[in-house]
């Protein structure tokens, strides 16, 4: 199958499949009714074929894969150069396995305009894998900040009352990051003459540059991630992007920020690197501990939902700037597994938002007596946040505490925390929410979960048990990319040591 | 040497506008007004063909030079000109503005552009400079019942001539000191001799005066209001082909007798580049006129294409020509669908007037939707190779600040570009427009469609852009 251009495939069949959708003309049911479908079939195609990235990857390398480079702009030296290494790859099937869940959630809950909804999905999801998999840092940008147009369409056009205020918010803040990051890409290129990543990587930076670029990138990456103080964005998005933009954009926008730091930072600039640890482990320790007891007092369902993203990403960051294998590796799943888990937790929201249409925690309660298979799944996934032994969110966070005691006591302390305060709001929601007596008029006949709604949590549940009780399946993938990096980040880190000692003799 | 072969194409137009000027002449005044429009059009394609054709070379005793750069800025002119003249043509009739001299007159002032760009002297730099301003001055003034438009009109004419003094006088200074109004002897005098106090006086009055006809702050005054009160065709033409012949003066001025003294007048542009786009960006925020609203944003676009000429090397030329090639696409379909804003025959041109067209017009919406993604310079889409190639030529000559200030404006102006989007989108809608002219949907599909597959196929465009700059740095 090498011959195949597998990759290419992968990113731009969405692209075709939305070029399909503009096409379809008629009767307006009928045009919803056709675009459903082929954006179902186009994005379940997709998975398929990323699912040969999995079975022909092999796990023994730490070189890329499945490499496609062409001739682009030869003048600038770029070139459309894709390829994906242990810690790309999963993500590339996160993004294409939640895209065609997103798209069977929106089935009947969009019911307007629904030609566009689809395409845009479509496009997100070419931007996505895109990113993902490309392996010169203009392309790369290029996908980066694409994302960003269809999102803001999403947000804008099936958001809620608020989605003008909160689409906008994404945009520029996210656009702002973006650009700063432009800068040291550019400054990137000029250094070492190409925007080729794998010769980057290679590449050495002084450390007076590291330093600048490095903030640079932190600030793209830091508000996509996000980190506090930063992430106020994220709040509003969640609560006014409808339930399968929510999905997306924790399941794997939020990922973009901290991929970017494992792809560019670290093997980039490991000197930098080393110097802001303490920075990113400051800035992570408060996101976990401040937006755990802001989650505490939110009366939003997905607002608390959002909080708590930015608390477990918090974790993410922390594992990465370990620099250690542990903390690498554990940060690389808990983004996976967060992607699956939160993705699943908007649904949960979604789910009920589509028979009573409100978010108010208050409006609920007692829903275990009417919707049992709700109320089991739901508690699934809630199990799943708080990081129960077993699921896909354990595995996770006691890698990343591993690592981080291995690098930092306290930070690892101050890291634990943040669990017990998560499962704090995860069982308060929980409670609020599904048990209780069934006081609420509406709720009284409200039905369980339609056979639909099962066929979209079923694959999730599957995946966040695999994840729990078979890690390795998805470590083994990742061992020898990571084990890679952490080499890499400590010759450079040994070597610019050495010079320093040479200097101070 | 005359060498008229070198200046074929712009002998043609001269020609070809006053046997146009004759017909209308004898056939009577409005009858005639497509075909001597159609017949204007016709005769820029031709002089197109004849620029891409040519061997090009020096003419007139080294007054006139059409070297590659020269031909790739002539090329973008007259595709704006031509496109510009086939978008005035329906409205003109709608508006009774459907004089003869409306073509002609734009046929002229696309003449003194190709000239300028040639120009390879202060005298036929300030000849073309001149054809050019004369005739847009008239037809900004064009529709004279209209107080409007004559208000507009006078105020192009006034502020216009005060920079057209100050080149001539930054002119007569440089050539009181170098001794010649020829540019290589110029070039020679300055490389040799350096840069006189009074050289430098004459270069900062020529700078001043250049900056007013591409409008970049702080001498963007007038563009506002003219864009605003001219008719809305006129307003198009202003926005592309006299902007790009514009800049295109500006860098061949810049890099040609002052090629050796980059870091005497680098601070100088950087200083109106970054005047440019902050003004540009800042002042559009509360703009409620779709026109006012484009007037801010060519503001902050020439900011941005002054950057690649701050960085003073032959990529930041290159990128330039690049952003002004993806300039002319974008502005000539955004203005496709500003001039399709119609309703109940009569033309609108507030922002809100676009209310809910996705719903309305969903085609329409969706490509001013991705004209605006590109103006704001997102990728995928043209608008960001532009930025992407000016700021880069800034990054590569150390001017970091310059790339950082210019982009976080880039920020503040994607604001106002997605407030029309947000208009379109997530609005309810008000009543549709009416249908559009055949003529203006093909302008806007084929705009789309380039700045969409740019990514794809760059190279045309980028490559050409490099063989243009290379002519203009002797290689």
């Amino acid at each position: 199958m090498s011959e195949w251009p597998i990759l290419s495939i992968i990113t731009f069949l969405p692209l075709l499949g939305a070029f399909f959708i503009l096409l379809i003309r008629g009767e307006e049911a009928n045009v919803a009714r056709n675009s459903r479908w082929v954006a179902l079939w186009t994005s379940g195609f997709t998975f398929l074929a990323s699912l040969m990235l999995w079975i022909n990857f092999d796990t023994t390398t730490a070189n890329f894969q499945f490499v496609e480079k062409a001739e682009w702009m030869p003048g600038l030296n770029v070139s459309y150069h894709m390829g994906v290494d242990g810690i790309s790859v999963l993500f590339v099937i996160l993004a294409t396995f939640l895209t065609p869940i997103c798209i069977l959630s929106a089935w009947e809950a969009v019911q307007k305009r629904v030609k566009e909804y689809m395409i845009a999905f479509l496009v997100l999801e070419t931007m996505m894998v895109g990113m993902f998999s490309s392996l010169d840092a203009m392309l790369f940008y290029i996908f980066f900040e694409g994302v960003l147009i269809p999102m803001f369409i999403i947000i804008g056009v099936w958001g809620g009352p608020r989605r003008v205020y909160a689409a906008f918010k994404l945009f520029l803040y996210t656009l702002l990051g973006s650009v700063l990051m432009l800068v040291a890409l550019m400054a990137m290129y000029f250094d070492a003459g190409t925007s080729d990543i794998p010769t980057l990587m290679t590449h050495t930076f002084s450390y007076q540059a590291q330093l600048w670029m490095w903030l640079a990138f932190f600030a793209s990456f830091a508000v996509k991630v996000p980190m506090w103080p930063v992430h106020t964005w994220l709040p509003d998005a969640h609560v006014e992007a409808p339930t399968a933009g929510s999905v997306i954009l924790a399941g794997v926008l939020l990922k973009m920020g901290g991929y970017g730091f494992l792809r560019f930072s670290l093997p980039m600039l490991p000197l930098a690197s080393e110097t802001f640890a303490p920075l990113i482990f400051t800035l992570s320790i408060v996101a976990i501990i401040y937006t755990s007891l802001v989650a505490l007092a939110q009366e939003d369902m997905k607002k608390l939902i959002a909080y708590s993203s930015v608390a477990h990403m918090g974790i993410v960051t922390v594992g990465a700037f370990t620099f250690n294998q542990h903390g690498l590796e554990g940060s690389i799943f808990q983004m996976l597994s967060h992607g699956v888990v939160s993705g699943a937790l908007f649904l949960c929201v979604g789910v009920v938002y589509d028979r009573i249409h409100t978010r108010e925690i208050d409006a609920y309660g007692g829903l275990v007596h009417r919707m049992p298979g709700y109320a089991v799944t739901f508690m699934f996934f809630t199990m799943a946040s708080v990081g129960l032994p077993g699921t896909g969110g354990f595995v996770g966070e006691i890698m990343t505490l591993l690592g981080a005691f291995e690098a930092n006591t306290w930070v690892a302390f101050f890291a634990s925390t943040g669990l017990i305060l998560g499962a704090a709001y995860a069982l308060y929601l929980y409670r609020r929410i599904v048990f209780g007596a069934l006081t609420k008029e509406n709720l009284k006949n409200i039905l369980d979960m339609s056979p639909r709604e099962w066929l979209l949590f079923a694959p999730l549940i599957i995946v966040v048990f695999w994840m729990g009780i078979y890690p390795s399946s998805f470590l083994d993938i990742m061992h020898a990319s990571v084990l890679h990096l952490v080499n890499q980040v400590e010759t450079a880190q040994a070597a610019a040591a050495s010079a320093a000692q040479l200097a101070a003799n | 040497m005359l060498n008229l072969g070198a200046a074929l194409p712009e002998i043609f137009m001269a020609v070809a506008s006053l046997a146009l000027l004759m017909l209308g002449v004898f056939t009577g005044k409005d009858r005639s007004f497509r075909t001597v429009s159609w017949a204007a059009v016709g005769a820029m394609v031709i002089a197109l063909i004849l620029v891409i054709t040519g061997e090009g070379g020096a003419a007139f005793s080294g007054q006139f030079l059409a070297d590659p750069f020269a031909r790739f800025c002539k090329v973008l002119i007259l595709i704006g000109s031509a496109l510009g003249v086939i978008m005035s043509m329906k409205f003109a009739e709608r508006e009774r503005m459907a004089r003869f001299e409306f073509p002609i007159l734009l046929m002229l002032a696309t003449l003194g552009m190709m000239a300028m760009v040639s120009a390879s002297d202060m005298l036929s730099l300030y000849v073309g400079l001149e054809l050019q301003s004369l005739a847009l001055y008239v037809v900004a003034a064009i529709r004279r019942d209209t107080v409007r438009a004559t208000e507009s009109g006078l105020k192009y004419f006034v502020l216009g001539s005060i920079a057209s003094g100050m080149l001539l006088y930054g002119m007569s200074m440089v050539y009181g000191f170098t001794g010649s109004t020829n540019f290589a002897v110029i070039s020679d005098a300055v490389s040799n001799g350096g840069l006189s106090v009074g050289t430098l006086v004459g270069l900062a009055f020529i700078f001043a005066g250049l900056c007013f006809k591409v409008s970049a702050a702080p001498f963007h005054m007038w563009t506002p209001d003219v864009y605003e009160g001219a008719p809305t065709p006129v307003t198009a033409f202003f926005a592309v082909a006299p902007k790009i012949a514009g800049l295109a003066l500006f860098v061949r001025v810049a890099l040609g007798p002052f090629a050796h003294v980059v870091a005497d007048w680098q601070q100088i542009i950087v200083l109106v580049s970054i005047l440019s786009m902050v003004w540009g960006s800042f002042a559009a925020l509360r703009q409620n006129n779709i026109k006012r609203l484009m007037a801010y944003s060519s503001i902050g676009h020439v900011g941005f294409a002054l950057v690649g000429l701050a960085a003073g090397t032959e990529a930041g030329v290159q990128a330039v020509l690049v952003y002004l090639g993806i300039y002319l696409v974008m502005n000539i379909g955004t203005f496709a669908v500003i001039l399709s804003m119609r309703r109940h025959d009569r033309m609108v041109e507030e922002i809100a007037d676009l209310s809910g067209l996705s719903r309305t017009k969903p085609l329409m919406a969706a490509v001013s939707a991705l004209l605006m993604f590109s103006m704001a310079g997102i990728p995928p889409l043209a608008g960001f190779f532009g930025k992407f190639y000016v700021f880069k030529a800034a990054v590569d000559s150390g001017l970091i600040t310059l790339a950082v200030i210019g982009l976080v404006t880039s920020v503040v102006s994607a604001y106002y570009y997605l407030r029309v989007i947000k208009v379109m989108y997530f609005d309810e809608p008000v009543e549709g427009f009416d249908r559009n002219g055949t003529e203006l949907n093909v302008i806007m599909a084929v705009a789309t469609i380039i700045i969409l597959v740019f990514a794809f196929f760059p190279n045309p465009l980028t490559d050409s852009a490099a063989a243009a700059a290379s002519a203009l740095f002797g290689h």
